[in-house]
Order: C-alpha cells, then structure tokens, then sequence
C-alpha cells in the first residue's frame, strides 16, 4: 500500500478508538438514564437531517474527485476537493445556527450530562470537520497544478472517516429515546 | 514496495546534502537519529526531575517535618504535587521518550536498513509537541497553587474540582500536557509502524526483523488502540475542571468510575507498552553477548502480540474496590492471572536462549541479565494483586507501590541503560568505560533492592500509600515501620548519587571515550554495518541487502561465530 494511504488508515485507526471513548461512555451513561430522552427531545432533528444529507452528498464529491484524480484530471478533481469543502462549510453553519438556538432556549454544556455529551461528541467531530477541511484545502490548491494527485484519495478517506463518525453520531444524539 | 521508498528518498537526499548550521542541524533536524537524541536528552532531563522530586518526598517519609536539602520544607500540598509529578514524569516524559520515541527512532531506520522515518518532518514535530509538553508540566510548578497534586491516576472528583484538589490551573495544565503528549506519541506511533510496513530492506522478511523492531511496532500497535478512549476522558475532565461540565460528577449526573475506566483501558496496556520495547533489548542483548540464536523467535513474536491483546482485557483489576460489580472482578482476575503467562513464557524463552551459550557479562549483559531477574520479582508480586481477594487488603498499600516499582524500574530504567550502554557506540562513535558502567550497575541495582524490598514488608503491614505524615497514624508507627522508611530513604539516597557515576561516564565517554570500530560486539543487526555514528543517510556505502534473520550467532558451517544480515549465502572468495 502507498506510504500515505498506510498513514491515513492509521491515523483513522487512531481516531475510532478517540471517538469510541466518547461514544462508549455516552452509550454507558444513556443506558443508565433512560430520562435522558426527555432532553434528547429537545435537539432538533431535522437540522441533524439536513446536516446527515450535507455530509453524504460531500462525501459523493470527494468519491467524484478521487475518480477524477486517478484519471489523471487535476483540475476536475480540485473543483470536486472545493465542492467538498462547501459541503463542510454548510454543514457547519447550519451547526451553527443550531447550536445558537439551544444555547438560547438555555440548553448550554453544562446543564446537564446530556448536553455536556452533546456538545462535547459534536464538538470534537466538528474540529474534525474543520481539520478535514483544512487539508482539502492544501490538497485542492496543489492538485489543481496536477500535482500530489495521490493525495486526493487519502483526503477523501479521511472525509469519509469524518462522514461515518457523523451516521453515529446523529441517531445516538438525537433520535435515539 | 520498498525499492520504491528507497528510490523516493534517495531523490531528495541529491538537493538535501549541504553542510547543515547548527540549529538546523541540532534543533531543527528531520534526521530520525537527531530526533532521537532529542528525545533521549530531553528524557534524561526529565529523569532528573523526576528524581528529585521522589527525593524530596521520600525525605518528607522518612524523617518527617525535615528541612530537606535543596528544596526545604516539604508542605502537604507540596508533597502531592511531588508525588504526582515524580510519577507522571518518569511515566510519561521518561520512560515513553526513552523506550519508545528515542530508541524507536534511532533502531527503526537503522536496523531494518533504510535512510530515514518516511515522514521525517511529522517525526519533527512529534518531537517539538512533546517538548511543549515537557515544558508545561515542569512550568505548572510556577502558577498559583502549584503543580496538579491529584496522583498520576488523575481521579475524579479530587482532579476534577479546584476546591478539593486546591490546583485549578495546575490541574488543566497537567491535563493538558499530557493529552498534548500524546498527540505526539500518536504522530510518531504511525510514523514507525507505516516506516517498518513500507521501507524495509530489500530481502527482509516478516521473521527477518530484529525483535526489538517488532516490539516497539507492537507497543505502538498498543498504544494507538488504547490511548483513544484517554484523550476522550481528559478532553471530559477538562471540560469538567473549566466549563462547568458534569462528566465525572454524579450530583450532575456523570459517573466518577467512568474516568477509572477511561484511565485503566489505557493505563494498562500502557505497562506493556513500556514493557515490550524493554524486552525487546534484552532480546537483542542476550543473544549478542551469549553469543546464540534467540531461542524461539517465533514464539517471542507471538507471544507478545498475545500479550498485547490480553492487555486490553484486564483494566478492572485497578478497580477492585471501587464499587464495580464483584462478577467483572472475578472475570477480571482470571484475565489478570492469564496474562502473566505470556510474560514468564518471554522471560522464559530468554532463559533457554542463555542456556549453553557463550556469556560475556559486559555492562549491556549485566542489565539485561538484571532486567530479568528483577521484572520477575515485579510479575510475581503482581500475580497477588492480580487476585482480588488478595487485593482488597494490598489495595492501596507499598504493596503496589514496590510491585509497580519492581515493574517499572526495570522497564524504564535497567532497560535503557541496557539500551544506551549497548548503542552507544553506535550513537556517538564512542566506547564507554566498563568498568565505571559496572560500578554503576553495581551501585544502581543494589540499592534498588534496598529500596523496594522494605515498601513490600510495610505494604504487608498495611501501610498506606497516600499519607503524607506517619506520626499521625500510631497505627502504621509501630515496631520498626518507621526504620523500614528510612531504610527505604537512605537507599534512595545511595542510588541517585550512583546516577552521578553514569552521567559522568556517559559524558566523558562521549567527549574523551575511545573511537567506537563499526561493529564493536561482533553483532548481526544492520545498524552495525552502518559507519559509528552514522552519517545522515545511514549507509554511505548503499543501502543493504537482507540474506537472513537477525540472530545468526555461533552457526556450525561457519569460522566466524556471528553472520551478519547483510552478508551473501554463499562468501565470493568460494564461489
């Protein structure tokens, strides 16, 4: 396997066992509180929706620009790097804005354990998301020159990484009851 | 696959090669060796707070009350922040850096015979977040309140609330130190497995590998897969400790156990990561000075990936009285009792290996031969801890100080001066003297004993461990206890100023020692066949070729008694 996918597995290895902590010890506690689900009523489940669908359809573009990039198309895989950087964006101000209208309705980080899990699972994956974009952004401006096209794939493994935490996150948070 | 890294490094080795200035070449290097020495001395300085700090407080234990040389009153605060520091120092800013970062960076390039890490600026930066970390830890003595004094283990809620463990900003800073140590160990821990999986030398297959290279790659393995779940629970106590948070809290609805989950389903496999790269040295030492083929590679190999597995299963037994149910206590035990299979099965496979060969107790030999014997006592003591009807009453007591002791002084200490005294030819192109590196031996592993063997008569005696003065407890006062500390004290005492001797041979030596031949144990290894100290790059005569595996000693068909790995099957002068 090339250097740098070999890298991005691992790293990716790494990182289940960091969220896997997080989710572990939310799914022990929640299974302790089944009253939790009085405050998980609270979170808004349509915008988690609209964020799942966000992230999906970026994870789509970052599949088109790996495919453009082993054609050897530089410059249509950095404009399918930037689409999935987009895609980040939205997600994140929609976030945002979600997270504005829950501190307002009074359901801050340290109202009660929920919420500190809430925040604090969608915290870390959101510096996820801010980190992956970051990267695409390096990798997007180089590819564009034809340049480093390897790297486009393991960006995309990386985002992929990122998407799946999300497909956990989104049921234990806001749906489950 | 690995022709082909080769090929990529050797292009830019062609623009790399100008004489470097001083602070590119010592503080700024991407060579793993460098990076390595970085590590080593920025461990070895870290060594030396962590001994100063035990002796301040073992002062405080044996003559209480004391003005202590050098650092005066030891206050009760004071004395929990020594206690913290002294063990989160030598843990995590001594024997990491030693055994893994600095040795893994140094061995790894050099023995499977390659110029450098395949990402030498993330090694740069595995380095420099680890001294950012160094630095924090030591600059929380100088904030308001003091360096954190909640124990290594960090518990919840004393760790987590500034009004019981008096060190709000201490506390986050510790945290933070060591989470950032982590990042580090994390970038440099993907580094060394992606290096050993891609860049090995042509002809060097999966049994080729020299143990020790495979026990660092099993470590970092370990400590990848276990540190997660940590870096998730400090993130949570530090959140706790500023925002307000309840994770660990259960008037909020947290759980205080749950940072004790967190922190065991690493703090464990955390042993056997320290501990195999310790035992992957005395393979490598053992095999060179008795002059024999490592007895049962292959289960060495398997053994330990047995080990790291068991590993993960076996956090609960530091929770026995912790309120965890008494059925997880008793799969928990049987899972403890397991494991030290694996490890006396190591300890004996090193045993056969010894067995009719040719000994030659040089420095490097002695420690290896003091590794086994002492991590032994430090297993065998553990296997009472390890049953929790024995435990409840050792819970808690210098019982499980001296046994962890037992553990870990072999571990960070008899096997990096193994380590050292055997590489450092390598590393600086310098003898070391044998007869003061003896004289240190000598002076470090007697009073080791000295130290250790009196805590486990007062951990049977039920004396506590976390008691900052014993004339308050008539209880633990009695009939010789308080001997039994001074004993312990002067000890210590004894073997510090004995350190003095190596620091001075290792410096002397580095500077004055003779010159270092290429190959001075008539070792097998690929390092050896490198120039001492190797030149960036390596191997200016080409990067080797493998023919065979690494413990070719006293082969039958052959005059010399060592075979080197990159030597051809067949010699040209017969052919």
């Amino acid at each position: 396997m090339p250097t740098g996918r070999l890298a991005v597995w691992w790293l990716i290895a790494s990182e289940i066992v960091i969220f896997g902590g997080v989710l572990g010890a939310y799914l022990m506690h929640r299974l302790g509180h089944p009253e939790w689900a009085n405050q998980s009523m609270h979170t808004s489940t349509w915008k988690g929706a609209l964020n799942t669908f966000i992230l999906l359809t970026s994870s789509l573009s970052a599949v088109l620009a790996h495919n453009a990039a082993s054609r050897g198309d530089g410059k249509r895989a950095a404009k399918l790097l930037w689409a999935t950087i987009g895609g980040g964006a939205a997600f994140l101000v929609v976030k945002s804005f979600e997270w504005t209208a829950e501190i307002k309705a009074g359901y801050t980080i340290s109202s009660n354990t929920f919420w500190s899990f809430y925040y604090t699972a969608a915290g870390i994956h959101g510096l996820h998301v801010i980190a992956g974009m970051i990267v695409m952004m390096f990798v997007a401006a180089d590819a564009a020159k034809g340049k480093e096209l390897q790297r486009v794939e393991n960006a995309g493994l990386y985002w992929h990484f990122v998407d799946l935490v999300w497909i956990f996150l989104f049921p234990l948070l806001y749906i489950a009851k | 696959m690995s022709t082909a890294a080769h090929a990529d490094h050797g292009h830019d080795h062609a623009h790399a090669h100008h004489e470097p200035g001083f602070v590119e070449k010592y503080l700024w290097s991407t060579d793993h060796k460098m990076i390595a020495m970085q590590y080593l001395f920025t461990g070895m300085a870290m060594a030396l707070v962590g001994g100063f700090t035990v002796y301040a407080f073992r002062m405080q234990l044996a003559f209480p009350g004391m003005s202590v040389p050098g650092y005066g009153r030891v206050t009760a605060t004071d004395y929990n922040a020594l206690v913290t520091t002294h063990g989160s120092v030598m843990i995590f800013w001594v024997a990491m850096p030693v055994l893994i970062a600095a040795l893994g960076n140094y061995l790894i390039p050099l023995m499977i015979g390659c110029d450098d890490m395949v990402f030498p600026r993330l090694n740069r930066l595995s380095y420099q977040l680890f001294l950012i970390s160094a630095i924090i830890l030591v600059a929380s003595f100088y904030v308001p309140g003091g360096a954190f004094g909640g124990a290594w283990t960090s518990y919840p809620p004393l760790s987590a609330k500034a009004e019981y463990s008096l060190t709000g900003l201490g506390s986050s800073m510790w945290l933070f130190a060591v989470a950032l140590e982590f990042a580090a160990f994390l970038l440099g821990g993907i580094n060394f497995v992606t290096t050993v999986m891609n860049s090995r030398a042509p002809g060097m297959k999966m049994f080729d590998v020299p143990i020790v290279v495979w026990m660092i790659i099993i470590a970092s393995i370990l400590f990848m897969a276990s540190v997660g779940p940590l870096i998730a629970g400090a993130i949570m106590l530090m959140f706790d400790q500023q925002l307000g948070t309840g994770f660990f809290d259960p008037a909020k609805g947290g759980d205080p156990v749950l940072w004790q989950h967190l922190f065991w389903f690493f703090g464990h496999p955390e042993v056997y990561v320290v501990l195999l790269p310790a035992m992957g040295i005395v393979a490598e030492i053992i095999t060179v000075f008795s002059r024999k083929k490592l007895f049962a590679y292959k289960t060495v190999l398997y053994t330990a990936i047995g080990t790291g597995v068991l590993s993960f299963f076996v956090w609960a037994h530091h929770q026995f009285i912790a309120g965890i149910d008494p059925r997880m206590a008793n799969v928990f035990s049987v899972t403890t009792l397991l494991i030290s299979i694996p490890v006396a099965e190591m300890v004996f496979v090193y045993i056969g290996t010894l067995y009719g060969g040719s000994i030659r107790l040089t420095t490097p030999m002695l420690w290896a031969l003091a590794f086994i014997a002492e991590f032994l006592l430090g297993g065998v003591t553990g296997i009472f801890l390890g049953a929790s009807g024995a435990d409840i009453y050792f819970h808690d007591t210098y019982f499980v100080v001296a046994h962890f002791h037992y553990t870990f002084f072999p571990i960070a200490f008899i096997g990096s001066f193994a380590a050292i005294t055997y590489w450092f030819p390598k590393m600086f192109g310098k003898m070391m003297n044998e007869t003061w590196g003896k004289v240190h031996f000598w002076g470090t592993i007697i009073p080791f004993n000295f130290i250790f063997i009196p805590l486990f008569l007062l951990g049977i005696r039920g004396d506590h461990r976390r008691i900052y003065d014993y004339r308050h407890f008539p209880d633990l006062m009695k009939a010789g206890m308080q001997d039994l500390r001074i004993l312990a004290t002067i000890s210590l005492l004894v073997l510090l100023a004995f350190q003095v001797v190596f620091l001075v041979n290792f410096f002397v030596s580095l500077f004055r020692g003779p010159k270092a031949p290429m190959n001075p144990w008539n070792a097998n290894t690929l390092e050896w066949q490198a120039p001492s100290p190797p030149p960036h790059g390596n191997f200016p005569q080409g990067l080797p070729n493998v023919y065979r595996g690494p413990y070719e000693y006293s082969h039958p068909d052959r005059k010399d008694d060592y075979w080197p790995q990159t030597e051809p099957a067949s010699e040209p002068a017969k052919t």
